[in-house]
């Protein structure tokens, strides 16, 4: 840092959702590199007095650290627009698409990539038109193996992995309606479990080396997310060149067409012959010392703390421009 | 086509080392959801977070103020493995209101009665070896017990507490199987998380029991002083000198943050304890132990207690009223002290899996399953009214009751098409949630 006053970044990271644990631990990891940088940093749980607190404070910057909804659904995204706040990440309008799973899976189709063939069920469905008939139809229709999951959401909450739909699809969709009232149910493919995180510091997106995920369980679970020593990763993936150049491809492809910003980490199941199927984006990934964002980032070189500083100073960088 | 020889991290590179004892203490997502209990906006039935804002401050900042002024130099230094002769003096009064008869000698000072059970767990049991636990019984002794890789064979109580009969066949079933039984585990007062109280006649039978086959009861009694109706029957170890090891604290009766509790123990069990405890810790605070004496010397300790009781009786009665106005598809236990309320939910619902729905609506409970070693406890859930005020109890209810009728809904549009059930047994609460003792 020069002699000029540091940067003062306000981070957020909290908030009332069912990943409020993993959002507090990633915004401590996000304050304690910008610290190391020579920025000012204060972490704020968001709450009534949120805005309160940002005209006192006058942040540079903000780092909405937050999963969940009002995290990443692009609402608080949206109102530090209107506030003239610069911010980390996605603008509000595409955290709001690419927070919505199969609104995300329709864009990235569209822009021409794989993605596993799905269904979105609202809880209502099955409740207007009962649910055997509707199950049997899924089942008819998509014979497995298949995920269910809620359509909004993340760290695997309310995921369940269907081998026998006729006999389990039941129980994954109750599971996944206690999260979000519509879920979205997805062929299962088989293959290799990789993510590919990109950054753009305003020079365009760059992917960085592609992660490779092999949990000891066989399930990336929410508990082999977030317990260190569950899951295996490498980094680069043990995958050809051709093949990693190829989902790198995909990563950006997919966050462009979903209007991403800055940052943002892609997931994809590898099919045996190499094609990239999306899964999901999300807007802002977990920042975790388990999460892929930072390693990814130091396998590619970059010194984490000096990459998230980047970050900040491009988002002031564009407010101003 | 080349491939890279990639590095790969799991993040732990000592993950093959630790002890098999450590297997369970690992972050779950049951546990991550309690994270939002802290939130003001979520009403949290599920820590069993004293009411410290009923002890007037002036107490304890007068208190303070003497240690610093009369004992500086011994309170901010380290101490006795067994703590001091005063405090244990004192803690001997305390005991006699249930009619405890002791010895100063035969007190340990502990850090909090959790260390206590630690302690004891650690002198007396080997993997393999089983502790006898009533059904439900304290997440925080569970947790002790699994981390020294004991057997936990539950107990089954009714509303006067744990069943002898039961007791004799467990006993008799598991000689049987040629298992090793070294401890019975008890909370016979206002029982975490049950409510219910083991009666007299009750305690002198088990006692009976737990003698004839050698086995040890360890009385732990955080509660007995918190009645709210009438005094319970007297502490198991009024009956029996030798073959109980008793536990208090000063975590209900004052403030957990002191950390303070203590085992009263036959003389041999306790020489081991005093050498075990100086293993662990050399010796607990000073600093507490010299605050509580002065406390007790100077304040009306037992008024206070009664300020507590009045306290968890108006908020046992909001609670208790609630539950009959918003959740008449459920049924629970009236407890006469303590700090639960135990819940059975409708048939079908499953308390853990019913969590997510409930941190959406802004309550938070603790599932029943946290309290069973055995996969047990899916209807049935733990309700605190010790920290929230009567008003934030009634509208904890109403949400609760809000996710009990979403989730029999949900259950209900989904009938008979299949098994509903899919978080494995084995996402269990390892150790305590936060605030959840």
């Amino acid at each position: 840092m020069s002699d000029a006053a540091p940067l003062k970044v306000a981070v957020l990271a909290g908030g009332i959702s069912h990943e409020r644990d993993i959002s507090l631990r990633s915004g401590r990891l996000i304050a304690d590199s910008l610290t190391g940088q020579g920025a000012s940093v204060t972490v704020r749980d968001p709450d009534a007095s949120l805005f309160d607190f940002l005209t006192q404070l006058n942040p540079d910057v903000v780092w909405p650290a937050l999963h969940g909804a009002s995290g990443e659904d692009g609402s608080l995204r949206s109102l530090l627009d209107v506030l003239g706040i610069p911010y980390i990440g996605a603008r509000g309008p595409a955290a709001r698409l690419a927070w919505d799973k199969p609104t995300a899976k329709s864009l990235v189709a569209a822009a021409g990539l794989a993605t596993p063939q799905s269904l979105a069920l609202s809880r209502d469905t099955f409740r207007d038109l009962g649910a055997a008939n509707v199950l049997e139809q899924i089942a008819h229709g998509m014979p497995g193996p298949l995920v269910v999951k809620p359509a909004q959401g993340g760290s695997a909450q309310g995921v369940t992995l269907v081998s026998d739909p006729v006999n389990e699809l039941a129980g994954a969709m109750v599971n996944a309606y206690r999260y979000w009232d519509v879920a979205l149910v997805e062929t299962r493919i088989t293959g290799t479990e990789i993510s590919v995180c990109i950054i753009d510091s305003g020079a365009g997106p760059e992917a960085l080396p592609v992660v490779e995920i092999v949990p000891r369980s066989g399930v990336y679970s929410f508990e082999a997310r977030y317990n260190a020593g569950e899951t295996r990763f490498y980094t680069p993936a043990r995958i050809s060149d051709k093949v990693a150049a190829d989902a790198a491809e995909a990563a950006v492809t997919a966050h462009r067409a979903l209007g991403l910003r800055q940052l943002s980490r892609v997931d994809f199941i590898l099919d045996e012959a190499g094609v990239p199927w999306f899964l999901e984006a999300s807007v802002m990934p977990g920042l975790t010392e388990t999460s892929l964002f930072p390693q990814a980032l130091e396998v590619a070189g970059h010194d984490v703390g000096w990459a998230y500083l980047a970050l900040c100073q491009a988002a002031v960088a564009e407010n101003d421009a | 086509m080349t491939t890279h020889n990639p590095a790969s991290t799991t993040f732990d590179p000592w993950y093959d080392h630790y002890a098999d004892r450590a297997s369970g203490l690992s972050a779950s997502e049951v546990r991550a959801l309690f994270a939002v209990a802290s939130r003001p906006e979520v009403v949290s039935l599920a820590g069993g977070m004293p009411f410290v804002s009923a002890l007037p401050t002036s107490l304890v900042s007068a208190a303070l103020e003497r240690v610093m002024r009369d004992h500086g130099a011994q309170a901010l230094q380290y101490g006795s493995g067994q703590g001091t002769p005063a405090l244990r003096e004192h803690i001997l009064e305390v005991m006699a209101l249930e009619g405890i008869r002791g010895r100063v000698d035969d007190v340990v000072v502990t850090t909090g009665s959790q260390q206590a059970l630690d302690l004891v767990t650690k002198l007396f049991i080997n993997p393999g070896d089983v502790v006898l636990a009533e059904a439900p019984s304290y997440v925080g002794a569970i947790g002790v017990f699994r981390s020294y890789q004991a057997e936990i064979a539950h107990v089954a109580m009714d509303a006067d507490g744990l069943i002898p009969q039961s007791l004799r066949e467990t006993i008799a079933s598991l000689k049987a199987a040629g298992k090793t039984i070294k401890l019975l585990y008890t909370i016979p007062s206002f029982h975490n998380p049950a409510g219910v109280t083991l009666s007299w006649e009750r305690r002198v039978e088990i006692l009976e029991i737990c003698r004839s086959n050698g086995i040890l009861v360890l009385e732990d009694n955080p509660y007995g002083l918190l009645y709210l109706d009438q005094p319970g029957p007297q502490a198991m170890r009024s009956i029996d000198t030798d073959g109980v090891v008793y536990l208090g604290t000063f975590s209900k009766t004052l403030a957990p943050g002191f950390r303070v509790g203590w085992a009263l123990a036959p003389h041999a069990i306790r020489e081991k304890l005093i050498l075990a405890n100086e293993s662990a810790i050399l010796s607990p605070s000073a600093f507490s132990q010299y605050a509580i004496t002065e406390y007790l010397q100077q304040a009306d300790w037992k008024a206070q207690i009664n300020t507590f009781r009045g306290v968890y009786r108006e908020r046992r009665d909001a609670m208790l009223a609630a539950l009959a106005e918003n959740l008449p598809e459920c049924s629970w236990n009236v407890p006469r002290g303590g700090f639960y309320v135990w819940v059975r939910l409708p048939s079908g619902l499953d308390s853990k899996e019913m969590l997510p729905r409930a941190v959406k609506e802004l309550v938070a409970y603790t599932p029943g399953t946290a309290f069973f070693a055995d996969g047990g406890g899916h209807d049935q859930v733990r309700l605190s009214f010790c920290y929230p005020t009567p008003d934030a109890i009634r509208v904890g209810v109403r949400r609760l009751a809000a996710v009990v009728r979403e989730e029999l809904e949900l259950l209900d549009t989904f009938a008979h098409t299949g098994p509903m059930r899919v978080v494995p047994d084995d996402a269990h609460i390892a150790s305590p949630p936060p605030n959840t003792n």
